[in-house]
């Protein structure tokens, strides 16, 4: 559907790739870990490493948590929305297929927050 | 010689005098031309003199009751504050109640007043157009009365005195920001929909029975005055909503699809507004009045299905996200204090964990959910604060592209999961909270691209004071954040160790011992 107006409606969107100087949004979300409410949004260059992305932003976010000091990294299940996929570690968000305003969720087997309710 | 004495007119005739006797067709410009607003949403009136105001308020009465009103509350008002009053409220944790619902309210009833004076001009009857304007003084007011009754708090304890500034900066006040642009930068009739009726007639009595009962269970009698003075008009705001439901779907067969969709869509908006409302009965007065489940199950599952039965016979049926709310109720106001408490240093108001006899309340009102999903992350929390390390998520949320809370809530059916929403508009990805908030994006996504979200804009570099080079090599975006938001530094932390917790302790012992 198209918007009514009363005139010519044309606006850009406010959070258009271009406004954010070569970086680029993105949303992590840890599955079932829900002490952390919701997930938290960076921007980052499309050259940032996935290992970085790690280290430096989803380490310090998530290490709170009791489970996260147990976490089989080589056993996390990644998805980008609802699509599955591999990361390469050692490659960018760009070669890993992660663009503009892409949410990643993981999963970590076993791993279900406090009594494993989610949380 | 005999005086000739007028006869004294009767209530109704005076009322047409008083109203539709002052309304004119304009000659100089054709009507549709003065009046451009009322067309264009696609609503058709053909008889703008069938509209019926239940109330027949002539503005020389109006002064008069609300001259009435405004000198009792004024007297209320004074009272409390000479002898102290804010030293009988139950507890100085109650004061977070009014940092968070008076600091965020003003703002609101003044858009509501501004959105009543548009639509009041842009009306054609006479009749809704009085209405519109009584009702945008109504709101004026309320704003008003509302910024008196927390200046005296505002006096004794921290947070509430940059409230306007805050307003359109603050990441937690922005859903009720973009609850009141949203209704506002639409046509009059969705106006009507949006404030008139979903928020006043569906949604009003969530608000004030948490609000008013909660401030006289606690001891405000400041608060509490100023509510019930509030109040007193809503009956007459509820009449006009509904009337002007009744009045679209009686002038024409076309009028119900779009007046459906405006009811599904703004009884999900103001549904999300009130999660943060909710949180306030089950986790910030420190004497509870009732559940959110329960104030949910009377005023909206009772009250407001009544309400959609009595409407069914112009073809209206319930709000389409009807049974979300009913799940949801069990969760939201959980959901929503975990994601307050995990902020202390970037709220207008303090947040606390629950006290153990606090979780032993949660638990039997919420007997399906509490203790399987919550209890362990409050005593998980109240371990580690203990531990000196309490809980403060410093990352920045993702937000809903419409109703703008942060994503927090489950996917419908599964508590354990967090309910994520996209669409793709023109190249561009776009997140929500939930199916209803994806389907008012969908409809309009022209204008819900344009959603100014905090967190998207501090990545911009378009939160900082004045005085910051966002263009310098070093500059590191949010670094400035406190002084962005004018956040005073003693209502930043926890309660607990508070200065307010401090002060209030220290004068309560003045006013009763030596």
């Amino acid at each position: 559907m198209s918007i009514t107006a009363l005139g010519p409606y044309e606006f850009k969107s406010r959070d258009a790739v271009e406004n954010y100087k070569g970086k680029q949004l993105m949303y992590v979300n840890w599955e079932k870990h829900r002490m952390f409410s919701r997930p938290f949004v960076i921007a980052v260059e499309p050259s940032l490493k996935f290992s970085e992305l790690i280290e430096k932003f989803v380490t310090p976010a998530y290490e709170f948590h009791p489970d996260f000091a147990q976490i089989d990294w080589s056993k996390v299940v990644w998805q980008n929305s609802n699509t599955p996929f591999t990361p390469q570690l050692d490659k960018s968000l760009a070669e890993n297929g992660v663009g503009h305003k892409d949410l990643i969720r993981f999963t970590t087997p076993g791993l279900d927050g406090l009594n494993g309710i989610g949380y | 010689m005999d005086m000739k004495v007028a006869k004294k007119l009767g209530l109704k005739e005076r009322y047409t005098m008083m109203t539709r006797d002052l309304a004119w067709d304009t000659t100089y410009q054709p009507m549709d031309k003065v009046f451009p607003q009322v067309t264009y949403e696609g609503i058709k009136i053909h008889d703008w003199d069938k509209w019926e105001d239940p109330f027949r308020l002539t503005m020389d009465a109006y002064w008069k009751y609300q001259a009435e009103k405004e000198r009792k509350l004024y007297a209320i008002l004074d009272a409390f504050n000479q002898n102290n009053g804010h030293l009988s409220v139950t507890d100085a944790r109650y004061i977070n109640v009014l940092k968070l619902f008076l600091g965020s309210t003003p703002p609101l009833e003044l858009m509501a007043g501004r959105g009543f004076s548009m639509v009041g001009r842009q009306m054609v009857g006479a009749g809704p157009r009085v209405a519109c304007m009584m009702q945008a003084v109504d709101e004026y007011r309320h704003c008003q009365t509302q910024i008196h009754s927390i200046s005296n708090y505002n006096k004794f304890y921290s947070g509430l005195s940059e409230f306007a500034h805050q307003q359109s900066r603050m990441w937690y006040l922005a859903d009720g920001k973009s609850f009141f642009d949203d209704a506002i930068t639409a046509g009059p009739f969705e106006f009507m929909v949006a404030i008139g009726f979903a928020f006043e007639y569906v949604l009003t009595n969530i608000l004030f029975v948490p609000f008013i009962s909660g401030a006289a269970y606690n001891g405000d009698m400041a608060a509490m005055t100023v509510g019930f003075s509030a109040q007193s008009d809503e009956a007459r705001h509820m009449t006009l909503g509904l009337e002007c439901i009744k009045f679209m779907l009686e002038q024409d067969p076309d009028n119900l699809p779009i007046v459906q969709r405006w009811i599904d869509k703004w009884t999900w908006r103001g549904t999300r507004k009130l999660a943060s409302v909710g949180m306030m009965m089950d986790y910030m007065l420190p004497k509870r009045i009732m559940s959110f489940k329960e104030a949910w199950e009377i005023y909206f599952e009772e009250n407001g299905g009544a309400l959609f039965k009595d409407l069914a016979r112009y073809g209206v049926t319930v709000p389409k996200c009807f049974p979300q709310t009913i799940e949801e109720k069990e969760h939201i106001t959980h959901q929503s204090w975990i994601g307050f408490y995990m902020k202390p240093d970037a709220m207008s108001f303090h947040t606390w964990s629950p006290s153990p006899e606090e979780l032993d309340w949660l638990s039997e009102k919420y007997p399906n959910t509490f203790d399987k999903y919550y209890r362990p992350v409050y005593e998980h929390w109240a371990k580690m604060e203990k531990a000196g390390k309490r809980f403060n998520n410093k990352t920045q949320p993702m937000n809903c592209q419409v109703c703008v809370t942060t994503v927090k809530y489950n996917e419908p059916g599964d508590p354990m999961t967090t309910c994520f929403r996209e669409s793709i508009y023109k190249g561009e990805k776009y997140h929500f909270c939930s199916d209803h908030c994806k389907e008012i994006f969908e409809h309009e996504p022209e204008k819900y691209i344009q959603t100014f979200i905090t967190s998207h804009q501090v990545l911009q570099g378009k939160c900082e004071p004045e005085g910051v080079d966002t263009d310098a090599p070093d500059f590191k975006p949010g670094s400035h954040m406190m002084e962005y938001w004018r956040l005073d530094p003693d209502v930043q932390g926890d309660f607990n160790g508070s200065l307010d917790q401090k002060n209030f302790a220290a004068w309560r012992e003045l006013a009763t011992k030596n």
